[in-house]
């Protein structure tokens, strides 16, 4: 059977970096074919390049045998070559449906729509795809993993037989990834070649074909996943040996450094009790919305509580904003770094004086030296790649901004650390250097408290592993003997009665 | 961005330097300097009598009132908002110390420092409201400010009954009207102090820093421990003091106070603002290029006089030149990201 798209020698230049260096591809027909690397690898350029975004420098892309150069991504999709982008491209406050359509709505001669047809046009595509969506639903209404999967569906919409995607599952809980993989392996039994490009190995090993590995720009390798295992595929992205990916646990834990207790969420009548005690690292796991977010920020203080008590060393304390946790030297790190995390206009200094802006300040003013001191300190410290600390953030790689922001919580020495989904969309040598920082300032007497979609971090880093569903804690498992499936059962709400 | 991988302390002193360096000449002021001198530079060669000590006095006289609202502009700017009632609060903080100097008005002649402090307060409780309705109620700046604009303006002219308000003591007119250093008007000299402690401000104190962090990502800002409505509160407080209290030096300058003056003022100090490199977006701006900005609108404004430019173009002039400005900086600004589509994740 022939390849159904090839590129070889593709060249892409950026100023001031060969973003792709002679690489080639080929997807065959049915096949689900990863494509991994490290951030900056070059996968994202080479995806663009092959939907129409950018155009290659040089190198030739057959499709179906013939030679092809899209040059914008109307071209592409014309062709049947559609890209799920990593941010969705959805517009929220329209229906599903129009969603689907968008610039082939059907329409009558006077160039008013026809909703009927949209709407069970619509539906025929989504019941083709098993998808169980309103046509009629608002998209800002859905959850995100049906928005992916409209997504989806728009692509295929208009008759693609190449669907690539781009890290589809960074914000989908463990179901809703089966439903998505689920998906993706009918439509491949249909013939559609699909490209997937993810960070997480294993949902790579449990869904593809054939692994494609880059590396600064260049191809390293294609590999069946069939003879492939992790070590070889991570040394082929690193070009080096990762040592053990987690570090080891905690041989020592202290006393309660925060508690609560009989917090109530908003709209849950579950009481929350949880000690975060100095030394350990405390995991906590459960799907979108059983609220695990809203119980860190609850603690906090961005939602303060209207229900229960917070201690820290055994004292009732009130927290009422975040500026009285900070003062209380507890730090949170939210999930969301670019809409809540960082200030990506500004410069690396400015951004990790954010939080502790008295260390920089004298006498009422910002000075310029201990700015620069602090911001040095932080970057030699968590190996902050910047050309200099004036440096704007958003021009930094992910795992590079990841860095900036655990740093400004970093700067204010907090002895409570809750970190949410601390290294998504990060490459996998700066995840494992933020993994192991956490376990060092857990070893430092910091009572870390970390929120995560993705269970081998929970199970590798943790020390202890509670479980939500629903806002409530369902389970408290031990961080060495729990397992993937047991997480699974009490995040999914099987077994809420147990506890 | 892969090439700068952990360097060693020295060459990272060199870069910074280099940097600091390239920041400055990169920096929408020094653009901006280039600019007016050459402007000035032409002007004087078309004129003869462009750079002429009593014409830059008469550009000065004519937008030290600007000056002074574009300090809490900036603010307000930087903050990620904008204050379109500026224009009318500064003929209200006029209006209210005539009323309050006048004897056989409501107040009954009030001492001279108190009824300028009365003006200006009619600022500060304009600009309150601003923030109370933008924070607490939720209404966006736009809209907000766009209600005071025409709310400060009404107050103006019932206080009034529409006709401006003269026969005020002499003795308040020293304000506006002397020169107490080397012979430069106090007007001036009070708009260059405002202006050059809202600048060291804006650009050091870490009470104002705070404005920076609000206008770029509110959010992240809040999650930082910063008080953000309290921040956007002050903002515009402080621009409604500042605008009333120019008010209230142009009327001890102009000897009357009139509810009709200042209209249009906010376009033309959120024009400067712009031209001097603050964003829309918030979280970019100085109060020096404001300055600079202003320096740059009046130096063609007055050039376009000397010029004989009828002044009927005088309102099309300043439009292309504003829309100028902000494309250019818009285009470069696309034309820089660009490779950095690539460089934060490829």
């Amino acid at each position: 059977m022939p390849p159904l798209l090839q590129a070889s020698g593709i060249v892409k230049q950026f100023p001031g970096t060969l973003a792709l260096d002679r690489v080639q591809l080929d997807l065959y027909p049915g096949e689900i074919h990863a494509v991994v690397g490290e951030n900056g690898a070059g996968k994202s350029t080479l995806m663009k390049i092959l939907s129409g975004v950018y155009t290659a420098d040089a190198g030739e892309i057959l499709f179906e045998g013939r030679r092809v150069t899209p040059s914008t991504p109307r071209e592409a999709l014309q062709l049947g070559i559609a890209i799920v982008h990593q941010e969705l491209s959805l517009v929220p406050p329209l229906t599903v449906a129009e969603n689907i359509f968008p610039g082939r709505l059907p329409t009558n001669w006077l160039g008013f729509v026809k909703y009927g047809q949209l709407f069970r046009d619509a539906r025929r595509v989504l019941d083709d795809l098993d998808v169980h969506v309103d046509p009629r639903a608002l998209v800002s209404d859905i959850s995100i993993a049906n928005q992916q999967l409209v997504e989806i569906a728009k692509a295929l919409s208009q008759n693609c037989k190449v669907l690539i995607l781009d890290e589809p599952t960074s914000a989908l809980t463990e179901r809703e990834v089966e439903i998505l993989f689920s998906l993706l392996k009918r439509l491949a039994a249909q013939g559609v070649g699909i490209l997937y490009i993810s960070h997480k190995l294993d949902e790579i090993f449990r869904l593809s074909d054939r692994i494609t590995v880059l590396r600064d720009g260049q191809y390293i390798g294609t590999v069946k996943t069939a003879e492939a295992t992790t070590d070889m595929i991570i040394r082929m992205m690193v070009g080096r040996e990762l040592g053990s990916m987690y570090p080891p646990k905690a041989d020592e834990i202290g006393q309660p450094l925060l508690e609560v207790r009989d917090l109530r969420l908003p709209g849950s009548s579950a009481k929350i009790n949880l000690a975060l005690r100095a030394g350990e690292i405390v995991g906590v796991a459960g799907l979108i919305g059983a609220g695990r977010t809203e119980l860190a920020r609850a603690i906090f203080g961005v939602d303060p509580i209207t229900d229960g008590q917070i201690l820290l060393d055994g004292k009732p304390i009130s927290i009422s904003s975040p500026s009285e946790a900070i003062q209380h030297r507890i730090g949170y790190l939210p999930e969301d770094r670019k809409a809540a995390g960082l200030f990506l206009d500004m410069s690396v200094k400015w951004n990790i004086e954010s939080v502790n802006r008295p260390a920089v300040t004298s006498y009422g003013f910002v000075n310029p030296n201990r700015e620069a001191e602090l911001a040095r300190e932080y970057i030699s410290r968590l190996e902050i790649s910047t050309p200099s600390i004036e440096q704007e953030v958003r021009r930094l790689s992910g795992g590079n901004q990841q860095k900036v922001l655990v740093a400004k919580w970093l700067a204010i020495r907090p002895r409570v650390f809750m970190v949410d989904e601390p290294t998504r969309g990060v490459d996998v040598g700066a995840k494992s250097e933020i993994h192991h920082l956490l376990r060092e300032l857990a070893a430092a007497g910091v009572a870390v408290m970390m929120i995560s979609s993705e269970l081998p971090e929970i199970l590798g880093l943790s020390d202890r592993i509670l479980v939500m569903h629903n806002g409530a804690i369902v389970a408290e498992l031990d961080g060495n003997a729990a397992t993937e499936e047991q997480i699974m059962h009490y995040a999914s709400g099987q077994a809420a009665v147990a506890v | 961005m892969e090439t700068a991988t952990k360097e060693s302390a020295p060459t990272l002193r060199t870069n910074a330097l280099l940097n600091a360096l390239k920041q400055i000449v990169r920096a929408r002021e020094f653009f901006l300097v280039v600019l007016i001198v050459f402007i000035a530079i032409v002007l004087h060669l078309e004129t003869g009598h462009f750079l002429t000590g009593r014409n830059m006095r008469a550009i000065a006289l004519g937008f030290s009132a600007h000056g002074i609202m574009a300090v809490g502009m900036a603010a307000a700017l930087v903050s990620g908002g904008f204050d379109l009632s500026v224009g009318s609060v500064y003929a209200v903080g006029g209006v209210v110390t005539a009323v309050a100097l006048r004897e056989d008005m409501a107040f009954g002649g009030l001492p001279i420092e108190l009824a300028m402090a009365l003006g200006t307060l009619a600022g500060v409780i304009a600009g309150f409201i601003n923030g109370l309705l933008i924070t607490k109620a939720g209404i966006n700046p736009f809209i907000t400010t766009l209600g005071m604009m025409s709310i400060a303006r009404g107050v103006g002219y019932v206080i009034t009954e529409g006709s401006p308000i003269a026969r005020l003591p002499q003795e308040f007119f020293k304000y506006g009207q002397g020169a107490a250093f080397f012979g430069i008007p106090n007007v001036i000299l009070i708009a260059l102090v405002i202006i050059f402690i809202g600048d060291i401000l804006m650009r050091r104190s870490a009470v104002f820093r705070q404005i920076y962090y609000v206008g770029g990502n509110p959010e992240a800002a809040r999650l930082s421990g910063i008080n953000v409505d309290r921040v956007r509160i002050g903002v515009f407080t402080l621009s409604g003091m500042l605008a009333a209290f120019a008010g209230v030096l142009s009327v001890s300058r102009f000897t009357v106070a009139d509810p009709g003056t200042g209209m249009g003022f906010e376009l033309q100090v959120i024009a400067a603002c712009i031209i001097g490199g603050a964003s829309l977006n918030g979280g970019k701006g100085t109060v020096l290029g404001a300055l600079l900005g202003l320096i740059f609108v009046g130096f063609i404004n007055n050039g376009m006089v000397q010029l004989r430019v009828p002044v009927y173009w005088q309102n099309l002039a300043m439009g292309v030149i504003l829309l100028v400005a902000v494309g250019s900086d818009t285009l470069s600004q696309r034309l820089q990201a660009r490779p950095r589509v690539k460089r934060t994740e490829a």
